[in-house]
């Protein structure tokens, strides 16, 4: 080991201005808040994110009523389609339960599902396009081919067969949205990785010697960095989109747990009479997704990586 | 580029392969039993032994596999254990529903979505391109149900324009009734129109700094002229890919739509043979829609090599 003069990080510092360059980010990957927040996209997302994060910690908490009370009048009525009033701020749905008390404790699942999901998919998707790239060859061509099979299959597509077959339950539409999640981050970590390690910094820490668990952890992925945070938002956003739909098509959380796509599809054939059971945890989805892609435009704008990209 | 064609339809024959092997795979393999998750609660000895029988579960799986696509490939697909009829003879209909609804969303969002790409990239950060492109953003964000539900709110809820629901009538189609089709063809398009506008943007930006079009302006060519016959063939390069992707792509919104309008096509038969575990049906269903999903893909890396002689080569 040097001691005193750091070695690695001298050697490091050299390709990590050129790469800096071409990915414009800042010393070490970091992608720090203020960047950010100095974005319009971020300024505007952030405040967002917090307050859906707010909900996710004390959603059911806050909220004024149980989200399965069954609201009832004095005289014993049960209080069905009530239009937004200072007692129930966005009216009752037609089990006479508060509208507002459901799309506040609905966060919790909803987040917490789609960001396990999103994590294990990016931290296998990471190992599994790290490691393919680096080691190359026919390991790395397989890998790749199965790859290419899993991401031939719509998204949406392959996380019903997998929920139709497991049955819905949390920790199975955890794992199907990493599955769905693998392919994507792989192929994209993949790229980059095969890019990194011709780079010298990489080269030269294989000719001192030094393990491949200490290349990979030291000198690789702290360089993937800004984009992990790119993919961990994106990878975010298609997750609660997908975990959304699977709810909305009967897929998801089964009821009475309050889920906003399932509760959308259970009120939009009220839209006429009652829109607001409907209308409120539609707006609850809406804005988390633009709050989470905003927050994304942010990131990018921040570490300077590519704004467009093809769906997947 | 025959050779290239030759390389990129034997790989795409062999990822179907491997398609069917999963979709079966997971739907046959993996939970163990099919007969019980078909059966549910109504699972009795006798019953589970009889459906076994009928759909030749005591046969080893890759003996069924084998069959299975010997089956479909002589054009056999099975009958549906749910409708009790043969899957061959009620999805042409389905099939014709979805491919109008989808054709109805790109004749209406491409268009849409170029012009729009190209108003917003000629003049980036104006008034306009802010507006289109936070149109754009909220696009992309919302998804097929959110969207069909607003516009069902206000457009049959409010304003009473169109009927809030696509179901059709025995004997009627898409094409005797078209005002069915605009609700989920606006929502469907929601997606699609995002993405092909901000790569048109994307794509018209990069053009337009590019030296051949500075020398074109100062040459005193038209405005008009140097966008037409300058910068949209160049710009729509990449485009091209993205749209031939999208339609592959909108193969997983048709599933979202078609059940939020109840419109009769494949997505809402894929959904019902999902809740009725209809494990034929599903098997024959995802891998048509796979298989669509492959054949855009492989079309737009056609007609991009088609266009661009360095990716054929290569």
């Amino acid at each position: 080991m040097v001691t005193g003069f750091n070695m690695a990080d001298f050697l490091t510092s050299f390709p990590q201005v050129i790469y800096s360059r071409i990915a414009g980010i800042g010393r070490r990957g970091r992608v720090p808040l203020n960047l950010i927040l100095r974005t319009q996209s971020g300024r505007i997302a952030l405040p967002i994110v917090l307050l859906h994060l707010v909900l996710v910690v004390g959603g059911a908490w806050l909220a004024p009523y149980s989200f399965t009370e069954f609201q009832y009048k004095e005289t014993g009525e049960l209080q069905q389609f009530l239009p937004p009033s200072t007692q129930f701020w966005l009216g009752t749905d037609q089990f006479g339960r508060d509208v507002l008390s459901r799309v506040m404790s609905g966060a919790t699942s909803l987040i917490i599902v789609s960001t396990a999901g999103a994590l294990v998919g990016i931290s296998l998707g990471t190992a599994v396009g790290m490691s393919s790239a680096y080691k190359g060859g026919h390991v790395d061509n397989l890998v790749m081919r199965v790859l290419d099979g899993l991401m031939s299959f719509p998204s949406l597509l392959l996380a019903l067969l997998v929920i139709t077959t497991l049955g819905p339950s949390a920790i199975n539409i955890v794992a199907t949205v990493a599955m769905v999640t693998v392919p994507r981050v792989a192929r994209v970590l993949r790229s980059i990785t095969l890019t990194l390690k011709e780079l010298d910094f990489v080269q030269s820490a294989r000719l001192r010697g030094e393990s491949t668990s200490y290349i990979v952890f030291r000198e690789l992925l702290p360089n993937t960095l800004p984009v992990l945070g790119v993919e961990l938002s994106v990878r975010l956003s298609y997750s609660i989109l997908i975990v959304s739909s699977l709810g909305f098509l009967g897929m998801g959380v089964q009821p009475p747990s309050p889920d906003w796509g399932l509760m959308i599809s259970q009120n939009a054939k009220f839209l006429s009479i009652a829109p607001w059971a409907g209308l409120a945890p539609a707006a609850a989805v809406a804005s988390l997704v633009v709050g989470v892609n905003l927050l994304t435009d942010g990131i990018k704008q921040a570490t300077g990586l590519p704004q467009e990209e093809k769906p997947s | 580029m025959l050779r290239f064609l030759t390389i990129r339809l034997s790989l795409t024959l062999i990822t179907l392969l491997g398609i069917s092997l999963a979709i079966f795979a997971v739907m046959e393999i993996l939970p163990g039993d099919v007969a019980i998750m078909m059966l549910k609660a109504d699972a009795t000895p006798e019953r589970l032994a009889l459906l076994r029988e009928e759909l030749g579960l005591y046969r080893p799986a890759h003996v069924r596999y084998f069959d299975w696509v010997s089956g479909l490939i002589q054009g056999d697909l099975g009958v549906s254990y749910y409708i009790k009829q043969p899957i061959a003879e009620i999805l042409p209909r389905r099939i014709f529903h979805s491919v109008v609804l989808a054709l109805f969303a790109l004749l209406f969002g491409i268009p849409v979505a170029i012009f729009s790409g190209v108003w917003a990239g000629i003049r980036p950060n104006s008034f306009w391109d802010r507006v289109v492109s936070t149109i754009s953003l909220v696009g992309i964000s919302l998804p097929e149900f959110v969207t069909g539900v607003l516009l069902m709110f206000l457009l049959a809820s409010t304003l009473h324009i169109l009927p809030p629901s696509s179901y059709m009538m025995p004997g009627e189609t898409p094409l005797t009734r078209p005002e069915i089709l605009i609700m989920p063809a606006i929502t469907l398009t929601g997606v699609l129109f995002a993405y092909i506008m901000r790569m048109t943007r994307a794509n018209v930006i990069e053009v337009m700094q590019s030296q051949y079009v500075r020398t074109a302006v100062m040459k005193g060519i038209p405005l008009r002229r140097v966008i037409l016959r300058h910068v949209l063939p160049n710009a729509m390069l990449p485009t091209v890919t993205i749209i031939a992707q999208n339609f592959g792509w909108m193969l997983g919104g048709l599933i979202i739509v078609e059940n939020v309008f109840a419109y009769p096509g494949l997505g809402q038969m894929l959904l019902i043979a999902m809740r009725t575990q209809d494990v034929p049906l599903l098997e024959v269903l995802a891998l048509l829609v796979t298989t669509t999903y492959v054949f855009s893909n492989l079309i737009a890396d056609l007609v991009y090599a088609a266009i661009d002689p360095r990716i054929r080569l290569s």
